[in-house]
């Protein structure tokens, strides 16, 4: 199985084609659904000739909070556990940055901005503390706890409403530089690479792996594994956040209600290549995820399809894939 | 270490010492679940005097009822380490067929038809889980997302001809007989003296343990897995399309929704009954008694007039707090 931990990240020089088939090699799975995205969009032009850069940059925008949010989910699901509250924690942080933003300044937003995703790092630190205090396991602590976010999103707004600053709305709709680059794209390359990529080489990123794929070596080797829980949590929040932000400044108002983006998040981790087992995979996978099941919905609706039969092929998809993954693995453990 | 050399010096009171409290309820986990849900339906008669009669108790139980044969479903396959996610729209699926099947057909093809339905969806877990080994919280998520696509089409299908629970069903699921007897124990006790008799005597319930509780030491002393898992989830599945019946009965109605709010307390009861989600350990009895306790707990809520986002943080934070207090009662060091 291909690893794409960091530590086989550092190639050791020499030939550098041989380093390139040794990264295709590692990242095959990630290859794979990119070329399976490119296929997509060809065959979106194909189906549809007048789809345009403006559909790409509705795509890009819808699929944001879903791409944040798996990304979340990831680091979750890496470090050995997994979130069934991020649906919940996103609507909390969303209907709290919008009730904080309605009626005050632009200004004031930034501040705002801040605070939500301050306050997402807390709200999944408390998940990551819960279960490290309580021995309970995280699927149950978080399943607990997708009530109590859920119930406090209610509290803070009882039906969807407030505002988003123009601003944070102008961030992510249109375009930049080419007609072809939607902003939405930007801010998610900008927000993943900011946070996670220094942190996927640092002491931290390495424990939230080593916790992942094996807690109790993990531990032997001198890895504070409770620290790293509450930190990988800390950090799923943080992207359940500003997945949760991304949704007030998509639509312009917060709903309490949870979407449907935990079911979205795992799956797009499934297919991302993340393993439920903890401890393999990347974040690469699961956004390039996001946007294949996101073109798949849009294709089908271009056939014609009924779109009832998008959730059957969507939920078929994930199982389907899955399969064919766990038979790869397992001819090449036979081979 | 400490503690049970402090049992030993004790000498001959060991009921004083707390590790032998400890040792007691490890053996005997259903005393304090049966202890908090006598104590909940204490704090329920404080709160409003003379709420506790007949009438509540039948009805705590009709409600009870779906909820715990649910839990039989999420606690079959949580004792061999899986979970089962489709339950809840597996249950709805099964309800809505029946009620549109049976109006033409009458009711015993709805009630045949529907749990085919129900089985055949289990079946497709168990062949992904056993024969693919397709993680079974990715497999049931998966096949609920199928059966709800299925099941939005199949209604758009089948809007002319409406549905209909028949009357015996609703007699079945919600009706009282003497006045307080609620019909569907008639139903539900045989059904769980057969999940409790399976898992403790019958050869399958063992091997249900034995694959939750070392799979690989399962396999290598010639315990087909595979067969186990989908027998498993067709067992499953068929228990999720009861409760689906039955709740449809208890509500007079069927939709593709009616069981939604089902899902999440299912694995709570079965968690809080003291069923370990990694599997090998627990069973049935606790998780009728955390059905019950769910039940009583809603009701406790809605009493004290809880507004409901303050329900749903108080519903969280005390099946986080019952499994946090399990876990350390009956902890193996």
């Amino acid at each position: 199985m291909s690893v794409s931990a960091p530590a086989a990240a550092q190639s050791r020089g020499g030939d550098s084609v041989a380093t390139l088939g040794r990264a295709l090699r590692r990242d095959s799975w990630t290859v794979a659904l990119l070329l399976l995205l490119g296929g997509l969009l060809i065959l979106t032009k194909v189906i549809s000739p007048r789809y345009g850069a403006s559909d790409l940059g509705f795509l890009a925008i819808g699929a944001l909070p879903v791409a944040l949010a798996a990304v979340g989910q990831a680091i979750a699901v890496i470090s050995g556990g997994i979130d069934l509250s991020i649906g919940a924690v996103m609507a909390l942080i969303s209907v709290t940055a919008a009730s904080l933003m309605r009626g005050s300044s632009e200004e004031f937003a930034v501040v705002v901005v801040i605070g939500v995703l301050l306050m997402g790092v807390v709200v999944g630190a408390v998940n990551g503390v819960l279960i490290v205090a309580s021995r309970v396991p995280d699927i149950i602590v978080t399943l607990a706890m997708s009530f109590v976010w859920a119930g406090a999103a209610l509290l803070v707004m009882g039906t969807p409403g407030g505002a988003a600053a123009d601003w944070l709305k102008n961030l992510i709709s249109g375009s930049i530089g080419s007609e072809w680059i939607p902003k939405a794209l930007v801010v998610l390359a900008v927000v993943v690479g900011v946070v996670w990529l220094p942190l996927r080489r640092s002491r931290l990123g390495l424990s939230i792996y080593a916790v992942g794929s094996d807690r109790l070596a993990a531990f032997r080797s001198g890895v504070e594994v409770s620290r790293t829980k509450v930190a990988a949590y800390a950090l799923t929040g943080l992207f359940a956040g500003a997945g949760g932000l991304a949704l007030t400044m998509s639509t312009g108002i917060g709903t309490p209600i949870p979407g449907p983006y935990l079911l979205l998040s795992v799956a797009a981790i499934v297919l991302g290549g993340v393993s439920l087992a903890g401890g393999r995979g990347g974040i690469v996978g699961p956004i390039v995820a996001v946007f294949i099941l996101a073109l798949v919905r849009t294709d089908l609706t271009f056939l014609g399809v009924d779109p009832n039969y998008t959730t059957v092929i969507q939920g078929a998809i994930m199982v389907i894939v899955v399969m064919v993954g766990a038979f790869l693995t397992l001819r090449r453990k036979q081979a | 270490m400490t503690s049970a050399t402090g049992a030993a010096g004790r000498g001959p009171s060991p009921w004083v010492s707390p590790a032998a409290w400890r040792a007691g309820l490890r053996d005997r986990p259903l005393i304090p679940l049966i202890l908090l849900l006598v104590g909940l339906v204490v704090a329920l008669q404080v709160v409003q005097p003379g709420i506790i009669n007949q009438g509540w108790l039948s009805s705590t139980i009709r409600f009870a009822v779906p909820l715990a044969i649910l839990a039989a479903a999420q606690t079959l396959t949580m004792l061999t380490g899986g979970i089962d996610l489709s339950v809840a729209i597996v249950a709805s699926a099964t309800a809505y067929v029946l009620a549109t099947v049976a109006p033409q057909q009458g009711p015993v093809v709805g009630v045949v038809a529907a749990l085919a339905v129900a089985a055949s969806a289990g079946l497709v877990n168990g062949i992904g889980v056993g024969v693919f080994r397709v993680h079974p919280l990715i497999m049931t998520l998966g096949m609920s997302l199928v059966v709800l696509g299925l099941l939005t089409v199949y209604q758009r299908i089948v809007v002319a001809s409406g549905n209909n629970v028949p009357d015996e069903v609703a007699w079945l699921g919600g009706g009282t007989s003497l006045g307080f007897f609620p019909n569907s124990l008639l139903l539900f006790v045989p059904l769980a003296a057969l999940v409790l008799l399976g898992l403790r005597r019958s050869g399958f319930g063992r091997l249900l343990y034995a694959v939750g509780d070392n799979e690989v030491a399962a396999r290598l002393s010639g315990v087909r897995i595979w067969q186990v898992l989908v027998v498993l989830y067709v067992i499953s599945g068929m228990l999720a399309g009861v409760a689906g019946i039955v709740y449809a009965g208890l509500t007079n109605t069927a939709s593709a929704g009616l069981v939604d709010r089902f899902l999440l307390p299912s694995v709570a009861a079965a968690v809080i009954g003291g069923t370990s989600i990694f599997g090998g350990r627990g069973g049935y009895s606790g998780s009728i008694v955390g059905a019950l306790i769910l039940t009583v707990l809603t009701t406790l809520l809605t009493v004290l007039q809880m507004p409901e986002p303050v329900r749903q943080i108080l519903f969280g934070a005390i099946i986080l707090a019952v499994a946090a207090a399990y876990t350390r009662i009956t902890e193996q060091t």
